[in-house]
């Protein structure tokens, strides 16, 4: 893998000039996944905050081609894109070898096209899926998706005198990803940028579907400074609220483990505003509840880890 | 010289597979839906035989089989997908991103109507539905006409970069045989050519960023080239239906006429009823009735000049539409043909038919009978309460 400092030296195949917000990690995710290119990749992307703030015509900030058709079919999107890319060659029309990657947001990937993804996994198109997680529907003014943490106070679930915010658990996308079992399927974090390089790298090595989910702090959605984005990121793997584990062919594998040093989840919490109301008096019972939650996620990752390299 | 004639049996499905075979696309993508299914299916077939080179896509739905299809033909592909009905409406998000990013898409649309409630029968619901999607549209009478159409639709949509779909009438035409007259696969080859996109995804020369956010300082120029596209792509249909007349026998405009040139009466039709209808002129002709028949082929673009003059000469005027846009107004063949006349400063007398919701037959007899209505109309002999009637439905 490359070092930090020759990464740096690359070409900008995302560039900067886009108008993301300051402190805007969804953008530290598509240059850091561009980073770990060799820049011979097709994108795709799906409607959301990323396609819009880095493609205002006349106005691009992809050095590389660049597709978005519509909101819930990055993944059907990209299919068409590998799939005329693979007859172009049968037929020998075509002779460069090309990578092929989508990104989507939680609401994007999670949610809307679920189906869309799901179907490309599961044809075994050679393209890699990054999901940059958020945990709402931040484009449109954050709205809930099934990626929201339990808890989190958004504009359609919001907290307030009688409801706390959104009451459900999260969906687990990626263990719905590992059933696809496709050859290699990672959770990685923004701020830790060789684990996520590196795990962009691997799957770009491997043939067939390949997903990533990026856990992304949002400076907006989930208020706090922009200053702030990267240390969030690793809080949410220091607390385990997000663990980092990659599944190669069905193995899991930590790729971080914070033994003995595990901080408790109201570390990361505590630091934005969308779970400011949990801290209130009388909401105890949330952040214990969510922390019970975590620790028994945790554990589930632990288990897999365990069982399926045994 | 050898005959190269190739006449054979086909239906509707077959005929526009066949087509599709010897077009050999780089990509398909599609998903099953009654009564379209077989095409994809008798594709399917081609390729597990090696028949073509295309790399075929079994996409989880409609939406996916556009937008795979999009994504294919933006890499820089020759694309083809195939649907009907529910299938189209899922696909509805996506058909003006495909027209709009100006993809040569040519998609064989097998007519059924739209739930609730749900049939699986004939009707142009379906294709009425997404007239206004940026896609061209072609009406077909039989299969002969669907395998020419779909040949010429490849021509026609690349020249002008937009897409094209190509419909028969669920059943009546897809599911039914008929003797065609094929054209050799070499022929076809050299008919259609290369495909040579002038800007594509995968080209290595130059990138380029596709489907960028555009605003209002941008947005109108660029729906304008897609615009003003529509509007010229009539003068290549017309460049288009010549060129194949002259190559394969088989002449084609945007509409076809039936002993129009003394008519007085005339019903305005699209798709299989048109075959109906030619029995009745006949029988008509044979009672000593001047009457004929205009079969709409093109819907989109729509050619309202050409059928102004057409039918500025007739006395009175039937048009049939087999959809109701639950407009409160009449089909939307009679709403855009009435639209047409409005300059003119002759134009028959019109009455409008809603006719074959949901599969329902249309007899002969019946449509004699709207002639003899047609002909006390342009006597003022008769007149009509609505503008629209719903034939034959009951009460």
């Amino acid at each position: 893998m490359a070092t930090l400092k020759e990464l740096a030296k690359k070409p900008k195949f995302f560039t900067n000039g886009h108008r993301g917000c300051a402190g805007c990690g969804a953008a530290i995710v598509a240059r850091q996944v561009m980073m770990a290119t060799d820049g011979n990749v097709v994108v795709v992307n799906a409607t959301g905050c990323l396609e819009v703030f880095s493609t205002i015509f006349p106005y691009t900030s992809w050095n590389v081609p660049f597709l978005h058709s519509a909101f819930e079919n990055a993944a059907a999107t990209i299919s068409g894109v590998e799939a005329c890319y693979q007859s172009l060659k049968k037929q020998k029309k075509y002779d460069k070898d090309l990578k092929f990657i989508a990104f989507g947001g939680d609401g994007g990937t999670y949610d809307i096209g679920l189906q869309s993804l799901s179907g490309a996994m599961e044809r075994g198109h050679d393209i890699l899926y990054v999901c940059y997680d958020n945990g709402a529907y931040m484009n449109t003014g954050i709205q809930r998706s099934s990626a929201t943490p339990k808890g989190a106070n958004t504009t359609t679930a919001p907290a307030g005198k009688v409801e706390q915010g959104k009451s459900q658990k999260r969906k687990d996308l990626t263990a719905v990803l590992v059933a696809h079992h496709v050859p290699y399927v990672a959770q990685t974090v923004v701020g830790e940028w060789a684990d996520l390089t590196k795990k962009v790298e691997k799957a770009l090595s491997i043939t067939g579907p390949k997903f990533i989910n990026v856990f992304q702090p949002c400076r907006l959605g989930w208020g706090y400074d922009p200053s702030k984005t990267i240390e969030i990121g690793r809080l949410a793997k220091e607390t385990c609220f997000w663990p980092l584990y990659e599944v190669e062919n069905g193995k899991y594998t930590l790729t971080y483990d914070p033994k003995d040093r595990k901080k408790p989840v109201s570390e990361f919490l505590k630091l934005q505003a969308r779970f400011r109301h949990l801290f209130k008096k009388g909401n105890e019972h949330l952040l214990e509840e969510i922390q019970k939650d975590t620790d028994q996620a945790w554990q589930g990752v632990l288990k897999m880890c365990k069982c399926t390299n045994e | 010289m050898a005959d190269k004639k190739l006449t054979v049996a086909k239906t509707g499905n077959e005929a526009m597979a066949e087509a599709m075979r010897q077009i050999n696309p780089d990509v398909v993508a599609a998903y099953p839906i009654t009564p379209a299914t077989e095409i994809a299916q008798i594709f399917a077939g081609f390729v597990a035989d090696g028949l073509v080179d295309t790399e075929f896509v079994t996409v989880e739905s409609e939406h996916s089989a556009m937008s795979a299809t999009i994504g294919a033909a933006a890499a820089g592909g020759r694309c083809m997908t195939a649907t009907s009905s529910q299938g189209l409406m899922l696909m509805a998000e996506m058909l003006p991103i495909a027209s709009s990013l100006r993809l040569p898409i040519v998609m064989p649309e097998v007519n059924r109507t739209i739930s609730a409630p749900i049939n699986i029968h004939c009707d142009h619901s379906d294709t009425m539905f997404v007239r206004d999607s940026g896609w061209m549209q072609v009406y077909c009478e039989d299969a002969q006409e669907a395998y020419d159409s779909i040949l010429m639709g490849i021509k026609i949509a690349e020249k002008i970069s937009l897409p094209m779909m190509v419909s028969t009438d669920g059943f009546i035409i897809s599911h039914c045989m008929a003797n065609i007259d094929l054209i050799p696969d070499e022929d076809v080859k050299e008919y259609i050519g290369k495909y040579n996109p002038k800007t594509w995804l995968l080209n290595p020369e130059k990138k380029i960023t596709v489907g960028c956010l555009d605003l209002q300082d941008y947005y109108f120029e660029h729906k304008m080239v897609a615009i003003d596209a529509m509007r010229r792509a009539k003068g290549v249909i017309k460049e288009c239906c010549k060129e194949f007349g002259a190559r394969f026998g088989r002449e084609y405009s945007f509409f076809d006429t039936y002993k129009i040139e003394d008519a007085d009466i005339a019903i305005l039709a699209m798709g299989s009823l048109t075959g109906t209808a030619k029995v009745a002129v006949d029988n008509m002709r044979r009672a000593g009735k001047k009457v004929g028949l205009i079969k709409m082929r093109v819907f989109r673009p729509f050619p309202a000049d050409e059928l102004a003059r057409v039918v500025s000469g007739l006395k009175a005027l039937a048009i049939m539409d087999r959809s109701d846009a639950m407009s409160g107004l009449e089909g939307p063949l009679a709403v855009e043909t009435k639209a047409a006349l409005y300059n003119n400063d002759t134009k028959p007398k019109i009455h409008s038919y809603v006719y074959g919701l949901g599969g329902r037959d249309v007899q002969i007899s019946e449509l004699e009978s709207i002639y003899n209505d047609m002909d006390d109309l342009s006597r003022a002999k008769k007149k009509f309460d609505e503008n629209v009637t719903y034939l034959g439905v009951r009460e």
